[in-house]
């Protein structure tokens, strides 16, 4: 039997709340962390696209002037969340060689990267900084949070796009059930609200162009949903052996109970129309899990309110749980944060585990006419309360690339 | 061209600005490996910035001669000659 795996920590700092007691309270609410961008860019390279949603809370307010100095924008959001997610755990003492790292990104330090060569530009070589090199590779956030937790069990970094969030949850699980540690933070980190990023995304198509309403512009499943809207942040979750967690009387969540990684091998972007894919990593999940479809009461869905990307969700969904999705609450939170890329998967784990924990779902935004190519169950308005007894709650997220990662967590 | 005090106090703002050490720690008589834990990425940043604040040059094969921030003073003083 392989080892339980159970989430005992939590952290993020998200368009919609820079720790985790805000970012649910606003998710049971229903906000938008969407606003225009104020930023001189947008005037000076005419973007198509003139808003985003920006992490509520800088970095600055948690790290210190030098901390800032040195991490990448998608580092230090990762070790914001890392931190409120360690301190949230309780965890006392652990023997750091058991202690490994899973922190995911999408772009990498996308920011860093395109200064330095602003820099090189304009002053030359001599001015493009010693740090350059560590604040702009993708493993900069793993590394910044094995550094700053001790975490001496390895650190790896998955990078699979919009899907890496959730596969670093998958690749946590895999480290505690395989015995190669006790304990895993997990995480996803996102810092790319930058004028290029803005540019080659609008340029295939892919974000709303809503300009004259930003809260109204991230709406999955409505017939009148015309792109995804940029977000930014990070989420982090502290992933432990039942065993460790219990023998230190730990606050248990939920367990993750299973997950799953698959490729569409389809297309490099767009996803495979019957969601052949999504399905297989669905179904995998479940099973790697021992979970059967009428154990499963609620979906966070990867939902980003692109016309294309959302139908193929719901074919997946219907092939993996059949008519048992018609008893399933769906929340499309990205509605009311935006799409976080690389964060977006931990960031939706931390809102699941949430629902679970608290037997309640967050809301989805900005649906007023359902697409009828998507019959599932939203959860609009109010929050919807989960029933008693055992249950479970399935995150999905689907990256550029034909990558799909399905994680499923069950409560205790 | 700057004095050795204008210098010391220039240097001064820029270790604060990458380590977070207090302006007043860097002193002449300072090394800035033991005294000030400067290691060689910071210190690299620290050089760069010294030659746009003084307008100076200060080779790579010249930094590993400059232990103290007295060094670096005396260097830039004669750079600026």
């Amino acid at each position: 039997m392989a080892r339980k795996v159970v989430i005992t920590g939590l952290g993020a700092t998200t368009p919609i709340g820079g720790d985790v007691p805000t970012l649910w309270a606003n998710a049971l609410k229903g906000v938008s962390g969407a606003a225009t961008l104020t930023d001189e860019w947008v005037e000076e390279f005419q973007l198509p696209v003139t808003f985003a949603a920006r992490a509520s809370n800088p970095a600055s307010e948690t790290l210190s002037r030098v901390e800032m100095k040195r991490m990448d924008p998608s580092t230090q959001f990762a070790v914001v969340a890392s931190r409120e997610a360690w301190k949230d755990s309780g965890i006392e003492e652990v023997d750091k060689d058991r202690l490994s790292v899973a922190f995911a990104t999408g772009i990498g330090g996308v920011w860093t990267l395109l200064d330095a060569w602003d820099t090189l530009k304009a002053k030359g070589p001599r001015r493009v900084l010693p740090m350059t090199v560590p604040m702009l590779m993708p493993n900069g956030p793993a590394a910044a949070v094995s550094l700053d937790l001790g975490a001496k069990g390895g650190a790896h970094t998955p990078v699979s796009a919009c899907a890496s969030g959730t596969e670093a949850m998958h690749v946590g699980l895999d480290l505690i059930r395989s015995g190669k540690a006790d304990v895993v933070m997990v995480g996803g980190a996102e810092a790319a609200i930058h004028p290029m990023p803005i540019a080659a995304f609008a340029s295939m198509q892919a974000l709303s162009k809503r300009n004259d309403n930003p809260a109204g512009a991230s709406r999955p499943y409505d017939v009148d949903r015309d792109g995804f809207v940029m977000g930014e942040g990070a989420g982090a979750l502290v992933l432990e052996a039942e065993e460790h967690a219990l023998a230190r009387g730990a606050r248990i969540y939920a367990e993750l109970a299973g997950s799953s990684v698959t490729a569409d091998a389809h297309h490099i972007t767009a996803p495979d129309p019957e969601g052949l894919g999504a399905t297989r990593a669905l179904k995998a999940a479940m099973f790697d899990g021992r979970i059967q479809p009428e154990d499963v009461v609620h979906v966070n869905a990867h939902a980003t309110s692109t016309p294309v990307g959302d139908v193929p969700e719901y074919t997946a969904l219907r092939a993996a749980l059949g008519d048992a999705l018609d008893d399933v609450w769906v929340s499309a939170t990205k509605s009311q944060m935006g799409h976080l890329l690389g964060a977006s998967g931990a960031v939706e784990s931390v809102l699941t585990t949430l629902a679970i924990y608290n037997r309640t779902t967050p809301v989805t935004i900005n649906l007023e006419n359902q697409d009828p190519q998507i019959p599932l169950k939203v959860v609009t308005g109010e929050p919807k309360e989960l029933r008693e007894g055992s249950i479970v709650a399935l995150n999905n997220s689907f990256g550029f690339g034909g990558h799909n990662a399905v994680v499923a967590i069950r409560s205790i | 061209m700057a004095s050795n005090e204008e210098i010391l106090a220039g240097l001064a703002e820029i270790v604060n600005e990458e380590t977070g050490l207090d302006e007043a720690d860097v002193q002449l008589d300072k090394s800035f490996t033991e005294d000030l834990d400067i290691d060689s990425i910071s210190m690299m940043t620290i050089v760069v910035n010294a030659e746009e604040k003084f307008d100076v040059k200060i080779p790579d094969e010249e930094v590993k001669n400059l232990k103290t921030v007295g060094d670096a003073v005396s260097f830039i003083v004669s750079a600026q000659g």
